[in-house]
């Protein structure tokens, strides 16, 4: 480690003037990692315990029990969405695998000029959040949308997409996909061209090859992005909202605490299933891909052999190709049609194309806009900060304990935001802050405390990352040359990193300008709320659809703007670091 | 295990990446249960004329033939030709075991036979105790004898090596050199061996082609490529070469070989009289304190002490020359600036006309 013995000038810290006893010697960094750990304890872990406890409490007796649960199963209604949830993310696995598995072989096996289309096009439906395209995606697909009018005027036929859980499936798929993409084509990449040509020297080719040795070696991003999906869509809050599919938990969970009360059980129960199936998934993931680092590229080695295409094959490999981005586009176009229409309904495409709905939108949301940048602001910057500090002390000293710190933040992940509202409400609602005069729960720092935990995972991997690129013997020169610990870190390590930490907070900022499932649960007035909630309530009657799908083609632009500007300071870096090794 | 041996004649290939000529008029014989090394630095096109054989990369023009069949236009999958990777290329998801009866699985062996001939091979390779594990459990020169077992239990009818030894440290490098060259003669399967390295390459192969430039400088066994290259890259590849410039000239029947500084040294032959480079080996030239008839004057410049050898840099003759000298116990070595005559074995040099 690089704790070597710090020189001491000038007289004693009063800390080493006191018994030592009184006041156990820290380092100023344990101290940074301390704080870090209370606020962790504070806004994540013990909320979520707080959630679980109540699952387990008689609510009334507060004894420990487990008849919540015996309640739970027992209901129809809960059993039903139960089922529902399971469902709909097992079956959103499989579409998004449908979708995902030929972009993904397709850019990895052949030299293909649409191969770049799929690398760009194939990640926007990441860049705007699922709930806002479920409205387009009605309006498209439902019962009277685009596609049913056409063929019923057509055919004769109507084909239920949208219908229930159906709706659900489509759109959490369309939007999710991505994951299995991005996870899929990467494993498929650092497959080894030996591997192949290994099995091809022994007589293996075609179908065979691919079944027995692409795609095993594949599996482990494969099923990491399937595990994502997985997750993502069962912990989906705004979505079925949107649809009006309530029998699933999530909204269950929101729906019991929104209308029942902060101390009906049910709410707490579903969010004790919520976090067991994330975590389930997590640690099964785990499991699957334990001992399996499949990365196999060596030097010299390559990806797979790309082939060539026919002029046939080639047509045909366009043709599925611009047919699935079609799909997955579909989102977007229909919002920007419903941002632009008139009226659209009982009727293929708007009756007529107007401004008015931007007008409305930019005249009723500035409010929602300025609260966003406030909360998402917020929310970044403290990731990144923590993010980095956290990377520090895990990568850079020997703090006993500091493992944790790592974990504490990562388990962010397993924790859906329905729960961690939940958590908080229960947590804080009694939590009086001085001045406000009015609970933590309901005052808006919370809002922007809740998205800060739930992106600190993602900021933290791109500190972590950027921390681990900074060369030990680049800090070691420093101290070397007589700056101390935290004059390092400062001119050093921190302008070193900056890249990272910089697309950090992008994506942090960017993902929590739309993030919906907490804060609906935490947003106490309309004056208080986030762009996405703002989306939400637009999107509540047919009348404000214009201007809610104008207010989430300009969240759809910033997340874009986002992650373009963090693909650029990533890039950019990538070249700075690359020309100063050289 | 038995093969039928199978000789490779490879005839006129030519094979290009895109506008790059990566090989050129390759025209090369080997013969049945030969072990053959193609060596030259790298970007020489050496692993690329194996992958040829092998049926990966470009499809190059010319014939390559294996026991009389020209193969270069089947698949992989279809030319029955060993490999073994650099990598060993051993498949993570798959036990030892699945990895060696791979190859036999894909020939539709059946279950039986697969489980007798994959016993054989590990024990070929004396790994049978390792059969059930990952291949992620096995170190280095473990990993390399599965790949090589699992290359030769399809009994295929030529085994091609790419640069195997590479990946390993360097004492186990020689052992595994040794136990691939006793294997080879043990199944007496044609084998080509890629390498970089001229000791390798030296120490195994019964002959070995010298590829610079996707070219073929030369064919032939170590000694004669060492002891008669055909041209100075060759002379420089193998081995360290003193290389000075000048002319041959005869004078009154006798043959001579003036430098371009006008030093010069008497030829024990005729050789072809006009400009040519003499390549003199470092233990063919001895240091004398006196001057005799041909010798070189010239001064220490710097002493390496080798154990068996002292290697002496001399200026001399307007370049610097590398001498060894074996060394004995107690021996008073020279020291940088001694004065010195280099008196030259010229029975052992070699006349390289200029422009080979």
């Amino acid at each position: 480690m690089t704790q070597g013995p710090q020189p001491q000038g000038g007289p004693l810290p009063l800390a080493d003037r006191l018994p030592a006893f009184l006041f156990p010697r820290l380092s100023p960094i344990a101290l940074v990692g301390l704080f870090i750990a209370l606020i962790l304890v504070g806004f994540l872990i013990y909320p979520v315990l707080q959630v679980i406890a109540v699952a387990f409490q008689n609510p009334t007796t507060g004894a420990l029990t487990l008849e919540n649960f015996g309640d739970f199963f027992n209901s129809s209604l809960f059993r039903q969405s139960f089922f529902n949830s399971f469902y709909v993310s097992a079956l959103s696995v499989v579409l998004a695998t449908v979708i995902a598995l030929p972009l993904a072989y397709i850019t990895t096996r052949f030299n293909f000029s649409g191969s770049i289309l799929i690398q760009s096009l194939g990640f926007i439906p990441l860049i705007m959040p699922p709930f806002v395209g479920a409205v387009a995606m009605q309006l498209i697909f439902g019962r009277n949308g685009t596609i049913n009018l056409l063929l019923r005027d057509h055919l004769g036929i109507t084909i239920p997409f949208m219908e229930g859980l159906n709706g659900v499936i489509l759109v959490q798929s369309i939007h999710y996909f991505p994951f299995i993409l991005i996870n899929l084509s990467a494993s498929l990449r650092n497959i080894d061209r030996s591997m192949e040509e290994a099995a091809q020297n022994l007589g293996a080719h075609g179908l065979r090859l691919f079944r027995r040795i692409v795609f095993p070696l594949a599996t482990p991003g494969y099923i990491a992005g399937a595990a994502l999906v997985f997750i993502k869509v069962f912990d989906d809050l705004g979505t079925p909202l949107l649809l009006n599919v309530n029998n699933m938990l999530a909204p269950q969970a929101y729906l019991r605490i929104t209308s029942v009360g902060l101390n009906d059980p049910m709410g707490y129960v579903i969010s004790v299933i919520l976090v067991a199936f994330s975590i389930l998934s997590l640690w099964a993931s785990f499991l699957v891909m334990r001992g399996k680092d499949y990365a196999t590229v060596q030097k010299g080695g390559g990806g797979l052999a790309k082939r060539d295409l026919a002029l046939r094959e080639k047509i045909l490999a366009y043709g599925v190709v611009l047919f699935i981005l079609l799909i997955v586009l579909s989102p977007h176009i229909g919002l920007l049609l419903l941002s632009f229409g008139t009226i659209w309904s009982f009727a293929p495409l708007p009756d007529g194309y107007t401004l008015a709905n931007y007008v409305r939108m930019w005249e009723g949301s500035q409010q929602y806009v300025m609260n966003t940048l406030l909360y998402a602001g917020i929310a970044a910057t403290l990731d990144v900060i923590i993010g980095t500090a956290i990377a520090y002390i895990v990568l850079r000293t020997g703090i006993a304990g500091r493992k944790w710190l790592d974990y504490m933040a990562t388990a962010a992940l397993a924790v859906p935001g329905v729960v961690l509202g939940i958590g908080y409400l229960r947590t804080f609602q009694n939590v009086d802050v001085p001045l406000v005069g009015k609970p933590l729960a309901s005052w808006w720092v919370i809002i922007a405390i809740a998205l800060m935990i739930r992106r600190l995972p993602y900021a933290l991997r791109a500190c972590m990352a950027a921390l681990q690129q900074v060369s030990l013997a680049l800090e070691e020169a420093a101290e070397s040359l007589g700056a101390g610990k935290f004059r390092t870190i400062r001119r050093i390590v921190v302008p070193l990193m900056a890249g990272g930490i910089l697309a950090g907070f992008v994506t942090s900022f960017a993902t929590a300008a739309v993030e919906l499932s907490a804060t609906i649960m935490l947003v106490s007035n309309d004056r208080d709320s986030p762009l996405a909630y703002g989306i939400y309530l637009f999107m509540q009657t047919p009348s404000g659809r214009g201007a809610g799908a104008a207010l989430g083609v300009l969240a759809v632009v910033i997340v874009a703007l986002g992650t373009v500007l963090s693909q650029i300071i990533i890039e950019r870096d990538k070249k700075l670091r690359t020309a100063g090794r050289a | 295990m038995k093969t039928e041996m199978a000789g490779i004649e490879i005839r006129d290939l030519h094979l290009s990446f895109g506008d790059t000529k990566v090989l050129t008029g390759i025209n090369l014989t080997i013969r049945p249960g030969e072990f053959f090394a193609f060596l030259g630095p790298s970007g020489s096109g050496k692993s690329t004329l194996l992958r040829a054989i092998a049926g990966f990369g470009p499809q190059p023009r010319g014939e390559i033939l294996i026991g009389g069949r020209d193969i270069a236009t089947l698949p992989p999958w279809k030319r029955d030709v060993g490999m073994v990777f650099q990598s060993y290329a051993l498949w993570p998801h798959m036990s030892v075991r699945e990895n060696v009866a791979f190859g036999l699985e894909e020939r539709r062996v059946p279950r039986p036979e697969i489980r007798k001939r994959v016993d054989e091979a590990l024990a070929l390779v004396g790994l049978s105790h390792l059969a059930d594990r990952m291949p992620n459990q096995l170190s280095g020169g473990q990993q390399q004898r599965i790949a090589l077992a699992r290359t030769v239990v399809i009994e295929p009818k030529v085994l091609l090596l790419d640069e195997p030894l590479s990946n390993l440290d360097a004492s186990l490098r020689v052992q595994m050199r040794r136990e691939l060259l006793a294997l080879q003669r043990k199944l007496g399967l044609t084998t080509i061996f890629v390498t970089h390295d001229q000791e390798e390459a030296n120490t195994t192969s019964d002959r070995m082609a010298v590829l610079d430039g996707g070219v073929i400088q030369q064919i032939g066994s170590p000694q004669e490529l060492y002891d008669r290259p055909v041209n100075l890259f060759v002379a420089r590849f193998l081995g360290t070469a003193n290389i000075l410039e000048g002319r041959v000239e005869t004078e009154g029947g006798a043959a001579r070989f003036r430098t371009a500084t006008g030093d010069v040294l008497s030829l024990p032959v005729e050789g072809r009289t006009g400009p040519s480079s003499i390549v003199l080996r470092p233990q063919n030239i001895r240091i004398e304190e006196q001057a005799g008839t041909g010798t070189l004057p010239g001064e220490v410049l710097h002493r390496e002490f080798l154990g068996s050898q002292v290697r002496y840099l001399v200026r001399a003759a307007g370049t610097e020359i590398v001498v060894d000298q074996s060394h004995r116990a107690g021996e008073i070595w020279l020291d940088p600036g001694a004065r010195v005559y280099l008196a030259a074995n010229t029975r052992d040099a070699v006349l390289i006309p200029q422009g080979a």
